[in-house]
């Protein structure tokens, strides 16, 4: 059954709300509400923001209400240095089953669960294999708190297949995350100029890059997917080799032996290193990404070319530092753009300004079959367009681009004065 | 026939040993992935798309799916670098091959060409030197060049420099999942030695006689890869690093890493490999064991560990009996 009604959990969150964006381009996706208990931390056009948090009995209403099909759960907590345990504790495994609450239950709309996980599921040990599959767990029980708050919500959610049968459950296993957006506690380990090692161990290391991230649970999404899946980019690299890439130096300051006394004076130091990176920065880990590379998902950065791009991202970002305004939820702004009868111009081309003229040619030039009659090339959105709008995009146009453009004119609104403003430039073309 | 062992005693096993077999340990976890995928099918023997029924895609054979080479790279996913294996094959298994043991290698031809294989061999000495030995024997002298991977006790993660030095060499921990993605998917040539710590821990006058191949894991592994298994037999790594008693009383302190009274006892960093003594080696690859069996048929299992044990003890006495001397050959 296809996903057109969609909730995402985790709005505010990082993944939460590239997903969405993501899901706002698909136009199979008719609805997407997002919760959370924060503003959103990035521009989304058609979503929905409700600020509820886990409050079992408020998303209950919000999912038989909007007649929610399916809900993606992106809030999970994998890195424990960003709350305090008891935080993620809350978070991970108490909000968990809240929403499970929500959307289970014989009467409910939800057919489709897509939960984003961790590979800190499978742990890092010394008896762990090379590549963890899906079917395998962990040789030793957790014993980090996160861990242990990992695998408590993934029962969870197995439990809720069992009792749920109807809905089809999707869970995918996420490896250490990297990226030029995404701030993780290894993002922070390799920004230091020489990078923490343990003495006498070179890890496994293997990342993935945020677009694929993302990617994967869209994919996942609207390919209906049902199962467990590992997240992860191709190749393993040695810890060495990801430094390399990155172009810092080794530090091997850890020693072997009383690592987590050492780790304790560099988080005084202001470094912080969570239990489970230092498990990993001893045993590193590997995932088979073999499961999901057979469902036709393909990943577009290797962990190789996924540090090759942070290592440039990092050179660059003094440089490029401030260039970006960050973006800011204001309520009534957001409301006035989506509710307002006065916005006239399609949500989708609202980010588009005169200057990208030559966007709107491209889109012109590629699609809109049903206005055929008027010619092949019509803009997208065209006929929401003010007078003035158009002639300023006249400009950049070639002469084939606005006899097109006259014809359509003439076929559907015929606004005289839009009629001058192009034959004024194609005479300016003409004779130029 | 199984010798009455009760196929229980597999998974009781502590887990994550190199005698654990996950596979049978994860029969729940895939049990519930398969309640995921909604479906009540049985798990796929290969273990590998557990529920994968509701992706309908084939998942059966995942080594397509296996990643590119990437070039650029100078390891392996298995952390094996290509650089740090050839400076210490150019260098010290190159004079411990020629010079040193003076290795004398026969049957090469019975290590397939392609596809992937099981090699099995006795095991001996402080700091053995056979896998070494047998990995660059392969390499020297079989027509296709193949090289080695070695599968090792886990435990060698714990220790600081081992940890690093291993893998870039070729040693995979012998977890039943590496093994059947080294051995099935990525058709790898496999050195195991099945008497595992055993070997090393026996005295020079029991020199040359097997140990208990385990539980037949290996046996396991290859029936599950649908690999043969090429048993090898090493004479002279007894006499390079004999070992003519063990202080026990040490022994908790190092753990699994044997302390020994032997001539290259203090076994720190390269320091062993000056107390060899030059003791002549000789390796003799036999015919490949097909073993025509399911995967997890413990009779079966039994059945062929003891006769891949009892044949590789037998040429192992026929070699020792024809060698005139220890150091010459």
């Amino acid at each position: 059954m296809p996903s057109k009604r969609v909730l995402v959990t985790g709005l505010s969150s990082y993944w939460g709300g590239r997903l969405a964006q993501a899901l706002e381009a698909s136009e199979e996706i008719e609805t997407i509400i997002g919760v959370d208990s924060e503003d959103p931390t990035r521009e989304l056009e058609r979503t929905e923001f409700v600020r509820v948090g886990t409050q079992h009995s408020l998303l209950r209403r919000i999912v038989e209400a909007a007649e929610i099909d399916t809900v993606v759960d992106t809030r999970l907590i994998v890195d424990s240095v960003v709350a305090s345990a008891g935080r993620t504790h809350e978070n991970n495994v108490i909000g968990t089953m809240n929403i499970l609450a929500a959307c289970g239950g014989p009467d409910s709309s939800v057919r489709r669960l897509v939960f984003k996980s961790s590979a800190h599921y499978y742990g890092s040990s010394q008896d762990d294999p090379a590549f963890f599959t899906e079917a395998m767990e962990r040789p030793h029980p957790p014993r980090t708190p996160l861990e242990k708050d990992i695998v408590e919500a993934e029962a969870t959610v197995v439990d809720f297949a069992e009792k749920n049968p109807e809905v089809s459950v999707s869970m995918l296993r996420f490896a250490n995350v990297l990226g030029p957006d995404v701030i993780t506690s290894h993002r922070a380990l390799f920004e230091l100029p020489a990078v923490p090692m343990i003495l006498g161990f070179d890890p496994r290391y293997q990342f993935v890059h945020e677009d694929d991230v993302v990617a994967a649970l869209a994919h996942i999404l609207l390919d209906d997917l049902p199962g467990v899946f590992n997240v992860a980019a191709d190749g393993v690299l040695a810890l060495t080799e990801v430094i390399d890439l990155l172009g810092k130096r080794l530090a091997p300051v850890l020693p072997p032996w009383g690592t987590g006394l050492a780790a304790t004076a560099l988080r005084r130091l202001g470094i912080e290193v969570s239990p489970e990176m230092l498990e990993q920065l001893r045993f590193g880990r590997g995932l088979d990404n073999r499961r999901l590379k057979a469902t036709g998902f393909e990943y577009r950065y290797t962990t190789r070319e996924t540090a090759i791009g942070l290592g440039e991202h990092m050179r660059l970002a003094p440089i490029m530092r401030g260039a970006a305004e960050p973006y800011r939820y204001e309520r009534e702004v957001e409301e006035f753009l989506r509710r307002s009868p006065n916005v006239r111009t399609h949500p989708r081309w609202r980010g588009a300004t005169n200057g990208d003229a030559t966007v709107l040619a491209a889109a012109a030039l590629a699609e809109d079959p049903e206005t055929e009659v008027a010619g092949p090339a019509p803009v997208a959105g065209y006929d929401d367009l003010a007078a003035d709008e158009i002639a300023a995009l006249l400009e950049s146009l070639e002469p084939e681009g606005l006899t097109t453009l006259r014809e359509h004119e003439h076929a559907t609104l015929a606004r005289p004065e839009v009629l001058s403003a192009i034959e004024e430039a194609l005479g300016r073309a003409g004779g130029g | 026939m199984a010798r009455g062992e009760h196929p229980r005693l597999d998974s009781v096993a502590r887990p994550g040993r190199a005698t654990s077999r996950p596979r049978r340990r994860a029969g729940d976890a895939r049990a519930r992935a398969d309640v995921l995928a909604g479906n009540g099918h049985a798990a796929d023997p290969d273990g590998a798309g557990a529920g994968a029924e509701g992706a309908s895609v084939a998942l059966r054979d995942l080594r397509r799916h296996l990643p590119g080479v990437e070039p650029e790279r100078r390891l392996t996913d298995w952390g094996r670098s290509e650089r740090v294996e050839r400076l210490v094959d150019r260098t010290l298994a190159d004079f411990l091959y020629h010079l040193w043991f003076r290795c004398e290698v026969d049957g090469i031809e019975h290590v397939p060409a392609a596809g992937g294989a099981l090699l099995v061999s006795n095991h001996a000495g402080a700091v053995p030197p056979d896998a070494a030995m047998v990995a660059k024997a392969v390499r020297e002298e079989h027509p296709r060049a193949r090289s080695l991977s070695v599968a090792v006790d886990p435990s060698f993660k714990a220790y600081p420099g081992l940890s690093m030095l291993l893998p870039k060499v070729g040693c995979v921990a012998a977890h039943p999942a590496n093994l059947d993605r080294l051995l099935h998917d990525e058709e790898a040539l496999v050195l195991t030695f099945p008497e595992g710590r055993r070997g090393p821990r026996k005295l020079f006058k029991d020199r040359y006689r097997l140990r208990r191949f385990g539980h037949g894991e290996f046996v396991d592994w290859a029936l599950h890869a649908g690999v043969p298994i090429v048993p090898v037999c090493v004479v002279g790594a007894e006499e390079a690093a004999p070992i003519f008693a063990r202080l026990d009383a040490l022994k908790r302190l190092s753990g699994p890493i044997p302390l020994p009274v032997a001539p290259n006892f203090p076994h720190i960093g390269p320091l062993p490999v000056f107390g060899y003594l030059p003791a002549k080696f000789r390796i003799r690859f036999l015919e490949p064991v097909h073993i025509d069996a399911a995967p997890g048929d413990r009779g079966a299992i039994q059945t062929a560990t003891e006769e891949i044990r009892a044949r590789v003890q037998e040429a192992l006495f026929e070699m020792v009996g024809a060698r005139d001397s220890v150091w010459l050959g």
